[in-house]
């Protein structure tokens, strides 16, 4: 609709009037304007900062929160005002759609929250004007990509149900998973230089005591490198395998750059294995040698830089293509000059053109190595010419190159950047919640310890613990009180509750088969976990090569609620534990190996709540917490 | 025949390399290149500002009150903050209302109509004062208006051509989906019967007092006069 324009409908309307005399039939009767008001200034407090504007200014959108009556609902009736409890920065840019029918995306402000006021104002974002349209799509875009990135961070650690091959695709792709996976990697690795290394050795000439001429190593110690080679090449050969078995889109896979690479690198060798008794084609087997090299672009998948130089280059496809085009355009010209430049000189070097292509590649990339130089004036002149715009030719596309590539890296740097922050985000919301976790176990105490108190008669001491908590934080201890009542569960924190299921584990221990000891989980975990239980730190773990951290911090990694496959901890191993409280035994009711959901409130182990005196008189607590963490991973950076 | 060929080349090159020279100096500037800069560039004067005469004087001129001649302003000024509007800032407002079809041609005619001093531009007095008559004014100076709108060349006759002009630009903003379907002659097919209708003397062309008086013996034009009386 012409809302943009409805100043000028009236006279629209008056122009209609040229239609009349021309008009063969009567017109249609006028809508009449019945809410005939005055027009009037209406009043919009914003945090404070008024705005005013015409009534009709906002009725000309309708379908938004001011222009409909949805605005009654801010009406203040003291002030007869409507009052938004909103940005008023932000708020300037949505009244300036109102008066002129563009929106318009100020830069300095935060995406998120501009889209935040947009929908609370009922504005749709796409009608944002052409002038800052471009930088709202980029700044959204880039939003996404930064949640998308937290999301497949989640996901990574959410561990669902995978079968075996998902778990090896998975390993495959990131073998930061798993420490297999890092064998595989590093073995892989290793295997692929091994094979790199061997090729170049083969060709230097050894020591030639006894023979006339050096010999290369390859022909002095055939067997051996024809061993190591073999080697190579089998340890490939069942990684390629492994890769097809477990890629969820075999086909996909197959068309992949990488296992073409894998396939070039080792085709080589069964070839060879094929055709080492026809002596016709040995030359085509030399041939096949030289594609050994290629292995060593299997290190792209160990290495970021180098996918990240490949990505460039493919994304750069049009600037080379443009810079091989004039690069040939000019070799051809320049070539063709020369060649006629010097015909008339004896002994000239430029015996054709293609000859003379020679030359000009050497002089226009300023190589210069002087084994054809022109002789005549004619060609010296053509010649200082053709190095000069050499250096033009291809200086022109390379800073186009050059910032794609830094583009590209500067991408993947804030990547790695958002990763190595979001430890730190986490780290702090998990500090928020431990610290609100810890508020309700603390207050609970005080609960009970005001119970004792009224008991004892102490006034004093209890006034004090009661002014320490606010209105709203008491009102979210009861709420939390009231689902404890609920569930029959409570609360506990971290010490409490490994203490329990440690117990819990050591009574049910004799009567579970042996499958629930360290085989079940990797044996890696089990192990890992023995030196880690009361250390402060627990990230501080000893083993650097150990991606499980320890127990403690894996379950700070956990949010509020977790269902876990029943697997209990392995504590046969700790024996520390289980001295600390014997008379804990006492009181776990729970059966391990239950896959309950509980809430778990999960403080920082180095704070050690005081347990106050009256705390064995509390109520028992039972944990039929199941046991959790077994199974997740952390990803660690390596 | 090679020193030839050698010789040839050889002044190719010298050529060549003279050639460099000369830009080089021209580079320099110790060789002027023959045609004078203009060092200033036009001063193109920012856009044509216009400010209207006083509320008082516009009172008087029209037959607006003061606070309609507010708001009218501020819907003006809104639109246009130079305060007058050119032919495509009208086109463009125009067609907004008829966004199926083209208004680009009879907005250009209406135009015109308001353009009263053919300056080009549409100032706030002139579009003030057509509405004026648009609105408040008798029905005979509402007359005289159409009569001017129709009147391309203003001489004082409607022709056909001229008439046949207006209607196609009417038709046109109706756009292609109309029911039923738009033919190429309606337009003429009109044309021949508003000429049916107005010319009297059938002389080919309409005259203005024909135009009055054989639209003050029509009753559907006289009732669809008032049509727009209440529109501000």
């Amino acid at each position: 609709m012409a809302t943009g324009v409805a100043a000028w409908l009236p006279f629209a309307r008056a122009a209609a009037i040229g239609w009349m005399p021309v008009a063969n039939c009567p017109m249609p009767i006028a809508p009449r304007d019945n809410s005939k008001k005055q027009d009037e200034l209406i009043i919009l407090n914003v945090s404070g900062r008024r705005f005013q504007t015409w009534r009709t200014t906002l009725d000309r959108y309708p379908d938004t929160l001011l222009g409909s009556s949805e605005k009654d609902f801010f009406y203040n009736e003291e002030t007869k005002e409507y009052f938004f409890d909103r940005d008023p920065d932000a708020f300037r840019s949505i009244l300036n759609f109102y008066r002129t029918g563009k929106l318009h995306y100020p830069r300095h402000e935060c995406i998120s929250a501009y889209d935040e006021e947009l929908t609370f104002f009922g504005i749709i974002p796409e009608i944002i004007g052409d002038c800052c349209y471009e930088e709202y799509k980029d700044r959204k875009r880039e939003n996404l990509e930064r949640l998308q990135d937290d999301q497949e961070e989640n996901k990574d650690l959410k561990q669902s149900n995978l079968n075996f091959r998902e778990t090896m695709w998975r390993a495959f792709e990131n073998p930061h998973t798993s420490t297999l996976a890092l064998v595989f990697y590093y073995v892989t690795g290793f295997f692929i230089a091994v094979s790199v290394i061997t090729n170049v050795v083969e060709t230097v000439p050894c020591g030639s005591n006894s023979n006339q001429k050096d010999m290369p190593c390859g022909e002095r110690y055939t067997v051996a490198f024809f061993c190591i080679d073999t080697a190579c090449v089998m340890i490939f050969t069942v990684e390629y395998l492994m890769r097809l078995f477990a890629a969820p889109s075999r086909y996909r896979f197959m068309r992949s750059v990488m296992s073409i690479i894998d396939v070039v690198a080792i085709l080589p060798y069964y070839i060879g294995l094929v055709m080492t008794n026809n002596e016709d084609v040995s030359g085509a087997f030399v041939t096949l040698r030289v594609f050994r090299v290629f292995r060593i672009f299997k290190f792209s998948r160990h290495s970021q830089g180098l996918r990240i130089l490949g990505y460039t280059l493919k994304s750069c496809a049009s600037e080379l293509g443009f810079l091989l085009f004039s690069l040939t355009m000019a070799i051809i010209i320049f070539a063709t000059v020369m060649f006629y430049a010097e015909k008339g000189s004896s002994s000239s070097k430029f015996t054709s053109i293609p000859a003379s292509f020679w030359y000009t590649i050497v002089t226009m990339t300023t190589l210069g190595y002087g084994d054809m130089v022109p002789k005549t004036i004619a060609g010296k002149i053509f010649g200082s010419i053709c190095s000069l715009s050499g250096v033009l030719v291809i200086a022109l596309p390379v800073p186009v190159i050059v910032s794609n590539f830094s583009r590209i890296y500067h991408q993947n740097q804030r990547a790695d950047k958002r990763r190595a922050q979001k430890k730190a985000r986490l780290t702090r919301i998990r500090i928020a919640k431990s610290g609100s976790a810890n508020a309700f176990l603390h207050s609970k105490r005080n609960g009970l310890l005001n119970e004792l108190l009224e008991l004892t008669g102490t006034e004093e001491d209890e006034q004090k613990l009661m002014k320490s908590t606010s209105l709203l934080e008491s009102q979210h201890h009861h709420l939390l009180h009231c689902l404890e009542k609920t569930t029959a569960h409570e609360f506990v924190d971290e010490q409490m509750y490994e203490q329990n299921s440690l117990e819990t584990a050591l009574q049910a221990y004799p009567s579970h088969s042996p499958s629930i000891a360290c085989h079940s989980s990797p044996a890696v975990t089990c192990c890992g976990r023995s030196g880690k239980r009361n250390s402060p730190l627990p990230n501080a773990s000893p083993s650097p090569a150990n991606p499980i951290p320890a127990h403690q911090s894996q379950l700070q990694e956990l949010s509020a609620l977790h269902i876990q496959r029943g697997n209990p901890l392995t504590h046969t191993s700790s024996r520390s534990n289980l001295n600390l409280n014997p008379d804990n035994s006492k009181r776990i009711n729970c059966k391990s190996g239950r896959i309950t959901t509980a809430i778990i409130s999960l403080p920082m182990p180095p704070r050690r709540p005081p347990l106050p005196p009256g705390h064995p008189g509390a109520p028992s607590i039972q944990t039929t917490t199941s046991s959790a963490g077994v199974n997740i991973v952390k990803v660690s950076a390596l | 025949m090679s020193t030839m060929n050698l010789e040839g080349l050889e002044m190719i090159a010298v050529l060549v390399v003279v050639v460099v020279f000369v830009k080089v100096l021209e580079q320099f500037g110790l060789l002027e290149a023959g045609y004078d800069d203009s060092v200033e560039d036009e001063l193109e004067l920012s856009a044509v500002r216009h400010r209207p005469e006083g509320l008082e004087q516009l009172e008087a001129q029209t037959r607006f009150s003061r606070k309609e001649l507010q708001i009218l302003y501020r819907g003006f000024k809104n639109e246009c903050p130079s305060g007058v509007v050119n032919e495509e800032t009208f086109k463009d407002i125009y067609a907004q209302f008829f966004p199926q079809g083209d208004a680009s041609t009879y907005a250009h005619f209406l135009f015109n109509a308001f353009d009263n001093d053919h300056n080009g531009s549409v100032s706030f007095e002139d579009f003030v004062m057509g509405l004026s008559i648009l609105l408040r004014g008798t029905v005979q100076e509402k007359l005289i208006w159409a009569f001017n709108l129709y009147d391309i060349n203003k001489d004082g006759y409607i022709t056909k051509e001229e008439m046949l002009d207006i209607m196609k630009a009417i038709y046109d903003m109706m756009g292609k989906c109309t029911y039923p379907v738009l033919k190429e002659e309606t337009p003429r097919q009109h044309v021949e019967v508003f000429f049916q209708k107005m010319d009297k003397n059938k002389d080919g062309v309409v005259t203005i007092d024909e135009f009055i008086d054989c639209c003050q013996n029509d009753e559907n034009i006289m009732r669809s006069m008032h049509l727009f009386e209440n529109v501000l």
